[in-house]
Order: C-alpha cells, then structure tokens, then sequence
C-alpha cells in the first residue's frame, strides 16, 4: 500500500509518499511562495529522490479543507490531475484532523487553530486514546472565543497547534482556564506526511472518491453567496 | 509513427470548464465546454470564488470527456495546451495545476498559452486557407485589442482599449436598462427591434495611440442619457437605447479596425473574441472589408466565446515553435500579448 499525500491548504506546502507504515519521504517548506510554482516541483524532487514509480502507487491523499481558497484549490487541481492521469482513488483527508494527526498519541485534548481571517478559526478537538485518533469535535469554522469556552468546559489539559496560534495568543492568554502548552516546530503545521498516514487508515476504511467528485471542503460560502443569503434573509 | 501532432488543451481562465483535442492546430477532435452562466447571472456578473470553484468541480469531468469524444487516451496525446493568462488568477491556476500535474503524471510536454492569442487562433480552425500575416480585432468582455499577426505566435499590438473593454461595456449598458448579464447577447437581440439611429451617443476618439478605443465615455453617456430622461419624465425605449450604443460601440471598432487596414494595407481581417458572435458587428465588419478587397474571416459562434480548441489551435504553434513550459508554471493574471 503507497500512497501519496499532498498539502498546500495554508503557507505551508507539503508533499510525502507513504508506504505500508514507513514514510519514504517527505518535502515540507514553509516559506513564501506561491504553491503554484512550488508544490509540483516539489513532488518532484521527492519522486526522483526516492526513485517513486508513479504507477505504483495505491491513492493520494489530499488536505481536503479548509484552508486557503486558491491554497486548497492548487492542491486540489495537482491531485486531481494526478488522479485522472494514474487512474488512482483519491482521499480526502479533512486539513484540521490532519493537523492533529500530527501530535499522535499525545496525553491532552489536541486543538489545532487554523487562522481563518475574519475574526475566525478552522479548527477542531480530538483525543488519543487506545492507539487511535478520536474526534471530539469535527472540524469547524467558528469564532476563537467559541473553541476556547468548549476547551474550558472540557476541563483538561490543551496543545494548541497551527497558524492560528500566533494570531490568536492573546486570547488563549485571555481565555483558557486550564494548562495549555504548544506543539513544537516539527509537528505544528500542516505536513504531508500526516495526511498521508491518516488518508492510508481513511483508504482502509474505505473512504475514496473518484477524481471526478472530489473537490475541496471550504467550510465557508463564498463572499458572494454569503451576502445574497444575507439579503434574501432581511440581514439576519 | 504517425507525425501528427495532438494536443489536449483546458481552459479555465474566466466562467466556462473546457477542455479539446486538437490535431495539427486546425482539426478540433472534441471541444468540451461546462458554462457557468446561469450561476453568475443571479449576481449580474462573472464572481471570481464562485467562478473558481465551479472549475475544480468540473474540471476533471470535462477533460475525460474531450478524450473520450476524441476516441483518445492520454497515451495517444503529444502536448498539453493550457490558458496561463490573461483572466481571473483563482480560474486560471485550475487549469494550469491540473494541466500541470497530467503533464507531469504522463511526461507530456506543456504549452503555455495566452488567452487572446487563442482567440486570434480560433480563426484557423475554420479556414484552413488562413495564414498569418494578418490583422485581427480581438473583442470580449475583458479585452479589445487590434492586432497585427506578422506570424504564428508574433504579435504586433496596434490598438488597445484605454478603459473598459467592449464586452464590459456591453454588460454595464444591459444592467443599466434592466436587461441583465451577459449583456452582450442581450443588447444584440434587442436591437433588432430599435432604431440605431434613435440616440446619438458620442463615438469616442482617442488621441494617444491612433488605434486605441475607448468605450467608459460612452457608457457615462447612455447613464447620462437614461437619468436625464427620468428627470424629465421623458419615456426610455430600451431597443432605441440598446441599438443606439450597439450601433456607437461597431462604428468605434470598425472605424479603427477600416484605418488599420488602410493604413497597413493589409488584405486579411479576422475578427475575434466572445463579441465576434454580435451578428450586427460581423456584418458590418464585412461589408466594410468588401469595400476595401480585403479577405473576412470570422470564426462561429462556438468559437468565438471563451474554449479550449482555440488554445489547442495556439498551442500546436507554440508547440512547433519549441516552446515548452517547466512544472513551474504559473498563472499570470495580467499576462500581456507576446509575453509568457
């Protein structure tokens, strides 16, 4: 079982290739660049580092949102091709349990903070427990102070991670009552890798679409769509 | 081995999903297009987020289809065309990633393509007879440009508009008088039941550039017009507006488009473009070039509106030309003619 994982759903982009339960690469930068130029040649360079015959791999898994509009869209565009070309499944592996995957088997409530402008977080909570990833809250776009209420009401421990936390530090200050600490610089932004392994259990669970279907989760209607509704609503 | 060249080309740089294979640059295979239009006339225009996530649901969809519809497979396919620019940077980078990452899965060559070269392009695929050099006029709802093709793939730029493009200002005319997005066919259907002649409204000139057009004048003008008959309590017929501005935009076009030819001596005139298809400018472009001995070439209707056999078209020129794109290609939004 190969499969590939791409991510370019934030600043960071991010391609791995995973097999069975051995990642044999991974090329993670987080750096300013438009993922356009980048995310390509990248899988590249990693392909060719690891002698990766496309034609074997399995599925690709792909950070299916939410994220960055057009950041989700390049990703989504360069896995749909893929996927078209090789005639593989893709898996859609949800951006935020992908970011907690990334602390695996850690003692707290894990909460990754996407920054999602607008005042708004993506984010979700999850819990690891009995050799699994178990989903508190699914993924969602909501206000911090929202998350942050539910952290206390959980009453334990938190890790925060994403690129959310800096932007959102004061109010963590602010707001959380219970001890909170911080995932470090290796596990605290989207990586390939992660979405690999996790699209690899999805996959085992049967949870694939065709190239045709897939198209990312926003979260979020478009600004357009949200005014109309808005206006069809009396701006409720 | 067979020598010919086909190429799969995908377009996605503004509101239609296309895909085509095109054989040799003229012989169109399949021309697959997914239009928007109906989803962005609720919001009186093209909205760029709407419009790029309609793509990426569609995408993968209309591209098998074109293959299928050409009886080919990606094994049978030589090069792959698609539109970098100009156009809306969300839509175009749709099609460049996925076009990308097919090349890349396949190792098929990429071809980066421009937009209005494309739309010049789509003339070939009609008449197998046309060669560069020619002059065309290059008009849709995001360009006006009159260009002189000295050959494939060079380009000499003699007019452009200095505001508002035709079709923009088409579309903002149509609003104005209730007629609703896209304005372009609106307008025209309209007309047939007004009098050109009803309303004059200024037929703008511009100083700086002999062959520049200028179309913002003209819509304050119509704006101007439509607010004055309301204060007045005067009675708007909107066919005498719709075909008074269709009849001021054509003399604009034709006029620089007459001077072009004159001046160049030039025998060979092709329009382009999604308002290539207002029957009313073809037909007065026509006459106009009869008058001067001049060739008329025009493409139809399908393939004047945005597609993606037109790319296929400038891409197998490209292509011959040895133009050959990296994985990192890019989208370029404001890709300006002969660039990219």
């Amino acid at each position: 079982m190969k499969i590939l994982g791409v991510d370019s759903s934030g600043l960071v982009a991010s391609v791995a290739v995973v097999q069975d339960n051995i990642m044999l690469g991974e090329y993670t930068v987080n750096y300013k660049k438009t993922h356009s130029q980048t995310l390509l040649p990248m899988l590249k360079d990693l392909a060719d580092m690891i002698e990766l015959d496309l034609n074997t791999l399995d599925a690709i898994a792909t950070a299916g949102g939410p994220g960055s509009f057009t950041g989700l869209r390049i990703g989504c565009a360069t896995v749909k091709g893929l996927a078209l070309a090789l005639h593989l499944p893709v898996v859609s592996v949800p951006t935020v349990d992908a970011l907690a995957y990334n602390l695996w088997g850690h003692k707290d409530v894990v909460c990754p903070l996407m920054d999602a402008r607008r005042s708004q977080t993506y984010t979700g909570l999850y819990r690891f427990a009995d050799g699994k990833m178990h989903i508190i809250k699914p993924q969602c776009a909501v206000d911090i102070e929202t998350i942050l209420s539910e952290i206390n009401g959980i009453g334990e421990p938190a890790v925060f991670l994403g690129d959310g936390v800096p932007v959102f530090l004061s109010a963590i200050e602010e707001h959380v009552k219970v001890p909170y600490s911080f995932a470090p610089a290796h596990a605290n932004r989207q990586r390939a890798g992660a979405v690999a392994a996790l699209g690899a259990l999805l996959y085992g669970e049967g949870k694939i679409q065709q190239s045709f279907d897939h198209s990312p989760e926003y979260l979020r209607l478009s600004q357009a769509e949200r005014e109309r509704m808005e206006k069809m609503h009396g701006g409720d | 081995m067979s020598m010919d060249v086909k190429i799969l080309a995908i377009e996605s740089s503004c509101d239609e999903t296309a895909a085509a294979v095109v054989v040799n640059g003229r012989d169109v295979k399949s021309n697959i297009i997914s239009s928007q239009i109906s989803l962005h006339t609720l919001y009186g225009g093209v909205v760029p987020e709407i419009a790029s996530r309609k793509h990426i649901e569609k995408i993968d969809q209309v591209i098998a289809e074109a293959l299928e519809s050409a009886s080919m497979t990606l094994d049978d396919i030589d090069a792959i065309g698609v539109t970098i620019g100009p156009g809306l940077v969300g839509a175009l980078l749709v099609g460049v990633a996925e076009a990308k990452a097919i090349s890349f899965a396949k190792n098929i060559p990429l071809v980066g393509v421009h937009h209005i070269e494309g739309h010049i392009s789509a003339n070939y695929i009609e008449n197998p007879e046309l060669k560069p050099p020619f002059l065309c006029l290059v008009v849709s709802g995001g360009h006006t440009h009159l260009v002189k093709v000295k050959d494939y793939g060079v380009y000499e730029i003699l007019g452009r508009t200095m505001d508002d493009a035709a079709g923009e200002a088409f579309d903002k005319v149509a609003r104005a008088i209730d007629l609703g997005y896209p304005g372009g066919p609106k307008i025209e259907k309209v007309s047939h039941e007004g009098n050109p002649g009803a309303i004059s409204f200024p037929r703008a000139h511009v100083s700086k550039g002999a062959y520049n057009f200028s179309f913002s004048g003209m819509k304050s003008a119509v704006l101007n017009y439509l607010n004055g008959c309301r204060m007045k309590g005067i009675e708007i017929v909107q066919a005498d507006v719709a075909a008074s501005f269709q009849q001021a935009v054509i003399d604009v076009l034709t006029g620089n488009a007459v001077k072009a030819l004159e001046e160049t001596g030039m025998k060979k005139f092709a329009l382009a473009g999604g308002v290539a298809s207002n029957r009313t400018l073809r037909n007065a472009m026509k006459s106009q070039c009869e008058a001067l001995g001049a060739e008329f070439f025009c493409p139809s209707p399908l393939l004047c509106t945005d597609n993606a056999a037109m790319i296929g078209a400038a891409a197998y020129y490209d292509y011959l030309a040895g133009k050959r794109d990296g994985l990192d290609l890019n989208a370029v939004p404001n890709l300006k003619l002969g660039e990219g």
